[in-house]
């Protein structure tokens, strides 16, 4: 599978530098394989699509990248991960998980927390006690995640409390307090209405200032509204990358046409 | 033809209900008369100098419980002490990282022993520590109401914590912390209030527990001392005075219920107020 190996003249004069590459990725769950050696590469503060159907693999790619997949028994992974210059699968993956963090397909606050709690969650747990560090990265963090007006008065309420999509953006902003470099988010729209959606995909667009974003999509549309890059799968392998607008216009393989069109998926 | 039909129908639900109904009352009926008959009997005997007073020799009139009440305090403390700390911890490992034979074994071991007469596990400890040490004691007691309750907070635990939505762990393990404080931060807490309540629940089970004492704690006519000496426990000195030839002893032993059936029931009532969220958690 040829990778896009420059951007167009067109769009951008220096392609942005690449920081995490994937090669010959392999991962399946027992003896069930899942990914047949995927190739894959991250350009820095660009948000990145991955689209396919149900089952080929999305969901699974996104989680080897920050080793989240070690969280299912008999789940495997092998091949070739590069975060910058470190191996991926050779780090430690608690450390690996600062530094790439993950939002979820359901958002799921932390039950026992206000929403101020949640946010430093990440913070609290791995040791910072500095009381006026950790209220800066909560309001930074809600900010950013375009929730602080909507809770700032209301900071020690329980984050379980709050509307669906005011608690996605309240995961996007405890992942976001972690100060991480890149930003996995798996189907983080599926549980939420349009209106809510829309405001995440805003969010998502404000962010890639900062970091670098992957989103795992079922909606197509979602795809060509927020991302520079796409990644096409079908069946567990990658059938295209290459950039949203030429992708969604002009697609270099038959099976990405008729997906993206509708004809099947 | 259908109508006939249709009355007969009718003619046995009305019957069954009446059953079930009927059944109904006899369950309930059952608690209430045992509080109620042990309230009737208990109460003539019970005041205050019973409940802070030494028992008086026989054939004096008088005397208290005072030290089966502290003795039975101390044992059953002692017993939680031991028994939720080890229940709850194997618990934690059960369903955070238990897995195959050897978990499968462990939770295996627990319903047995939930199974087991109590008495059995009073002979045990007898064999464990009263045999090695050649004396009753306290400590002897607490081992068995120990062992009581680590079958039940071991299971209670494991599955208040397997409640715990998968993805709240992915949650805590996706920012970048490490799985043990992801098990004792996150996950625990978020389980808290059923764990506690479990735990809570065995206390009240094994506060009743006569079987265990009579051949460990041994119960006791003075002030105990330490805890490797024999004790007294409400549920043994109940039994004693009940199954002794004294008119006053059996009055006593009534009181002596009455007191420990308060105990039982305020304890299971505080875990099922402590069961219910307060007020304003989901929102």
């Amino acid at each position: 599978m040829p990778l896009p190996a420059e951007v167009p003249t067109a769009t951008a004069a220096v392609p942005q530098p690449i920081v995490m590459s994937v090669r010959g990725l392999r991962a399946g769950y027992g003896a069930a394989p899942v990914l047949h050696g995927v190739d894959l590469d991250v350009r820095g503060n660009t948000v990145t699509a991955i689209i396919g159907p149900s089952g080929c693999g999305k969901s699974t790619l996104i989680r080897c990248l920050n080793r989240m997949h070690e969280a299912i028994p008999g789940a495997t992974c092998e091949g070739e991960m590069l975060l910058g210059d470190r191996s991926v699968l050779a780090m430690d993956p608690v450390l690996l998980r600062r530094e790439v963090g993950m939002v979820f397909q359901r958002p799921n606050p932390f039950p026992t927390m206000s929403i101020a709690q949640n946010v430093a969650a990440g913070l609290v747990l791995n040791g910072v006690r500095d009381r006026s560090l950790i209220a800066e990265t909560v309001e930074k963090s809600l900010r950013r995640a375009a929730l602080w007006d909507e809770v700032k008065d209301k900071l020690d309420a329980p984050g379980v409390g709050l509307s669906g999509g005011q608690q996605q953006r309240l995961c996007i902003a405890r992942a976001l307090a972690a100060e991480p470099s890149v930003l996995l988010l798996d189907e983080p729209c599926s549980a939420l209405d349009p209106i809510a959606t829309a405001r995440i995909e805003e969010l998502l667009i404000q962010i890639k200032d900062q970091l670098t974003v992957v989103i795992v999509t079922h909606n197509m549309q979602q795809a060509a509204r927020v991302s520079e890059y796409t990644v096409f799968m079908l069946m567990g392998e990658m059938v295209e990358y290459g950039l949203t607008r030429k992708m969604f216009t002009q697609p270099a393989d038959k099976r990405t046409e008729d997906y993206i069109t509708g004809r099947f998926g | 033809m259908n109508d006939a039909l249709y009355r007969r129908r009718c003619r046995f639900n009305t019957l069954m209900m009446t059953l079930t109904a009927v059944c109904a009352v006899i369950s309930a009926g059952v608690l209430l008369s045992i509080l109620g008959y042990i309230f009737v009997k208990g109460f003539s005997a019970l005041s205050l100098s019973f409940l802070t007073n030494l028992p008086k020799p026989v054939g004096e009139a008088g005397g208290g419980i005072a030290n089966s009440i502290v003795g039975s305090a101390k044992v059953v403390g002692l017993a939680a002490a031991m028994g939720i700390p080890i229940g709850v911890a194997a618990g934690i490992y059960l369903a955070e990282y238990g897995r195959g034979r050897y978990a499968f074994c462990v939770r295996y071991a627990a319903d047995v022993m939930n199974g087991v007469p109590s008495i059995v596990i009073g002979l045990f400890a007898y064999a464990l520590i009263v045999q090695p040490m050649k004396k009753f004691s306290a400590l002897s007691g607490s081992v068995a109401l120990a062992m009581i309750m680590i079958p039940i907070v071991l299971r209670n635990t494991e599955e208040f914590l397997r409640l715990v939505p998968g993805t709240i762990r992915e949650a805590a393990l996706a920012l970048g912390v490490p799985r043990w404080k992801v098990t004792l931060f996150v996950i625990l807490p978020s389980a808290g209030r059923g764990i506690l309540t479990g735990a809570l629940l065995a206390v009240a089970r094994v506060a009743g527990e006569t079987a265990p004492l009579i051949f460990t704690a041994f119960g006791n006519r003075f002030w105990d001392n330490g805890w490797l000496n024999p004790i007294a426990t409400l549920p043994h000195t109940i039994f004693t005075y009940a199954i002794a030839p004294y008119e006053d002893w059996h009055k006593q032993a009534w009181a002596a219920a009455l007191i420990l059936m308060i105990f039982v029931l305020a304890i299971n009532i505080a875990a099922r107020v402590w069961l219910k969220p307060p007020t304003g958690a989901a929102h």
